[in-house]
């Protein structure tokens, strides 16, 4: 499409405003791959999200997505639906993010967190991008990741992201072309956010085989640092994504442990999936 | 085919100026044909608001597309089907008794509800079809409200032997169980979905979910004028049928144009296709019906464009209903096929240059136009379609006011299906139902059942046993 033509900024990875980029370079100077964990804000209540992520964080988060709940999350699998469902049934603000993303932020300050924040594209396009973006700075936010918005459409975002210096993680597929791997990774700031399958987010019983040419394919492409997602449930998961990239995300699970056992459980997860981020040697 | 297109330069110019679309509708006039626009921007709207994994697939599907419809073999082959399958063209028919409650103009109908499976859904259906094959899938998903381009994506899938899911809300599926019936008849699945609201644009949500895990094999053959680039300028391509033979037909018939054609909008595609043959026709007054519901200042609509606002949904950045936070609100509607909180982004554009004018009906007012075709007429009309005959009452009516004699005005009203399927909703609406839900006065017999002990197996078969 004619669309693609529209030039995002010429940076890359800029690692030196990057929020993001740098607490996966720690994990990489601690010879391993960086733990990405997803919880949805307002699940169960505002205040038990802000629980449940610092226990992410305290237990071997690296990087903490905090999803907005949305009406029509198209990228999502039932777990991840019911929970961001209820927690619009319960009354969840998107302003509410900026709250979670602050708290989420200043509790977990000494371990370098870094806080994205996931969320489809018309609540951000709703509150105005630019207002947005400085929303999320002010709160401490590293940036965004965007699953239905592809650089093509992002102008207001690329203006808004530098000016903020916020981190713009977009996702490249097993469907990606080799040319639009090129254009995507040179519009994204973080990291590249590799989906491993074709699908939706959802547990799953192995790594799909693809996971590895995505990766091998953004790296061709000049990313410096790329992390998997989609399906990742569990250490053995872990172990083997960490072998290959730079980061290994993890949702559906963590909401499932955070569903079942509250905030403590996702810190027990959190700290049974970091066992699997050693690159030479897993713990027994 | 696109030659004319004036949105080539809109779209160099990017899909988030709100504002730097300023071009009034003389102006587009001036620029020249409003007519075959190719996307992906319509002013500021249209465009891939698309998650990164089916970006290949619209990519594969446009330029199938933009292929196909420069072969003459394709273009033969759709003639043909249109022709010899779904029965083209379809009629003009004056409706002169309905005409003496519009104001006493003449009212045309273009009878898309004479097309094979009831209503215009079969022009965009056997396109993508034929496309789908095109691209080597074996396997379609459709999201279907009133069920109706369920049954139409059903039957497409069954003449040219490929395998069918169809996604419908299941308080669509409760709305509209005869056409739930026929598509299983037709050897489809139909998945219904209990997600959110339960209607349509939850529908269109699992149906991407499929697609995203199943793309290798299954087209999503999405049944309206919306969603990412390329289905808007796709799927109209299929329905221009509608505005090219309406206008060679009113020509034919009164040696004139009209003075307004009028259409329903849902998603937006039969209102697109007619709309089409007359973008160009500066005198004709273009009217969409939206569904107002119980009314527009009850909140309970689904009238996008008089009150909604641009947003992105299901892939294209246009109208939408949204509430603060830029959550889709809910819409309602008697019609299951206008209940969608969206509409296609041509008529976002064609909206803010002024030259369709976009109009709420109520419930109320659709279902007396409803009836009141039903008895002028001896046409019983889709409730989508009713919107339409409401509307070109309030046009006929307004021509009318507007002096001179009445004859001499001529409205076009798109009846984009048949009522068939809205037997039981109608019958509920007008008091014709007992307690129990059965018409009243059919349940006299004293006499046992006369029919045959049911042969499930062969209704709810895939179709495919024999394949
Ligand atoms: C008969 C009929 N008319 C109109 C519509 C609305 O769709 P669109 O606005 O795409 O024409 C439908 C949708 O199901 C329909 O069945």
């Amino acid at each position: 499409m004619s669309a693609s033509q529209q030039t995002g900024p010429v940076t890359g990875e800029r690692a030196a405003v990057s929020k993001v980029a740098a607490a996966i370079d720690r994990a990489k100077a601690e010879g391993r791959a960086a733990l990405v964990g997803y919880l949805p804000a307002g699940y169960p209540s505002v205040q038990e999200s802000i629980d449940a992520a610092i226990e992410l964080a305290r237990n071997g988060a690296d990087v903490i997505e905090i999803g907005i709940p949305y009406s029509d999350p198209v990228m999502d699998g039932s777990v991840i639906q019911a929970a961001t469902t209820e927690a619009l049934a319960r009354g969840f603000r998107v302003a509410s993010v900026f709250d979670v993303v602050k708290a989420v932020t200043d509790a977990t300050a000494a371990l370098g967190t870094a806080v994205l924040v996931m969320t489809y594209w018309n609540p951000v396009m709703r509150m105005g991008v630019d207002e947005f973006a400085r929303r999320l700075a002010e709160a401490g936010g590293a940036g965004l990741i965007t699953p239905d918005l592809i650089p093509d459409e992002a102008a207001e975002w690329f203006d808004a992201s530098e000016k903020y210096g916020l981190d713009r993680v977009f996702l490249v597929a097993p469907s990606t072309t080799p040319e639009r791997m090129a254009m995507t990774v040179a519009a994204t700031r973080g990291f590249t956010y590799a989906v491993s399958l074709m699908g939706v987010t959802g547990a799953r019983e192995a790594v799909d085989q693809s996971a590895q040419r995505v990766v091998a394919g953004a790296r061709e492409a000049g990313a410096e640092r790329v992390c998997v997602g989609l399906g990742v449930s569990n250490a053995e998961h872990v172990r083997e994504i960490a072998a290959y990239a730079d980061g290994v995300i993890v949702g559906t699970a963590i909401v499932s442990a955070l569903r079942d056992g509250g905030p403590a459980a996702v810190g027990r997860l959190a700290a049974e999936l970091s066992s699997g981020l050693g690159r030479a040697t897993g713990p027994a | 085919m696109a030659e004319n297109a004036p949105e080539g330069s809109a779209a160099a110019s990017g899909p988030n100026a709100d504002t730097n679309d300023s071009r009034g509708p003389a102006d587009a006039f001036l620029g020249g044909s409003l007519r075959h626009a190719a996307g992906p921007y319509y002013g500021a709207y249209g465009g891939r608001w698309m998650p990164e994994s089916l970006i290949a697939a619209l990519d594969e599907l446009e330029e199938t597309f933009e292929k196909a419809k420069q072969d003459p073999e394709f273009l033969a082959e759709i003639a043909e089907l249109n022709r010899n399958y779904s029965g083209r063209p379809s009629l003009l028919t004056e409706a002169k008794r309905f005409s003496a409650h519009a104001g006493g103009v003449r009212v045309f109908l273009k009878r898309e509800d004479l097309n094979h499976t009831g209503s215009h859904k079969i022009n965009n259906v056997l396109g993508q079809a034929l496309l789908a094959k095109r691209m080597g899938k074996t396997r379609i998903i459709a999201e279907t409200g009133a069920g109706q381009h369920g049954v139409a994506s059903a039957t497409a899938a069954a003449f040219l032997g490929l395998e069918c899911v169809v996604y419908m809300g299941a308080e669509d599926c409760r709305r509209q169980a005869l056409n739930v019936a026929r598509m299983q008849l037709l050897g489809a699945t139909v998945v219904p979905v209990t997600n959110g609201s339960q209607t349509l644009k939850d529908a269109i949500n699992d149906a991407l979910r499929d697609w995203v895990a199943n793309v290798e094999t299954t087209h999503y053959l999405l049944g309206t004028a919306a969603g990412a680039h390329p289905f808007p300028s796709l799927v109209r391509f299929f329905h221009e049928v509608i505005g090219e033979e309406a206008r060679a037909q009113i020509l034919e018939q009164t040696a004139k144009l009209p003075d307004a054609v009028c259409a329903c909008i849902g998603g937006g595609s039969n209102a697109i296709g007619i709309f089409h043959g007359f973008l160009d026709d500066p005198s004709v007054r273009l009217y969409g019906f939206e569904a107002g519901g119980d009314g527009v200042e009850t909140g309970r609509h689904a009238a996008t464009i008089t009150l909604g606002r641009p947003g992105v949904l299901h892939g294209a950045r246009s109208y939408l209903m949204q509430d603060e936070d830029g959550q889709t609100i809910e819409s309602h509607s008697i019609s299951a096929g206008l209940d969608y909180p969206g509409v296609g982004p041509e008529h976002s554009y064609l909206h803010d240059i002024g030259r369709v004018a976009y109009e709420p009906i109520t419930d109320a007012e659709a279902m007396e136009a409803f009836s009141l075709l039903c008895r002028t007429e001896g046409i019983i009309p889709a409730i989508e379609s009713s919107h339409a005959l409401a509307g070109a009452i309030k046009v006929g009516q307004r021509l009318a006011a507007e002096g001179g004699d009445p004859s001499d005005r001529i409205v076009i009203v798109n009846l984009s299906g048949r009522g068939d399927k809205d037997v039981q909703t109608a019958a509920d609406w007008f008091g014709m139902l007992d307690e129990n839900g059965q018409v009243k006065g059919t349940t006299l017999s004293t006499r046992q059942p006369k029919g045959a002990s049911p042969h499930t197996a062969g209704a709810v078969g895939t179709g495919e046993e024999n394949a």
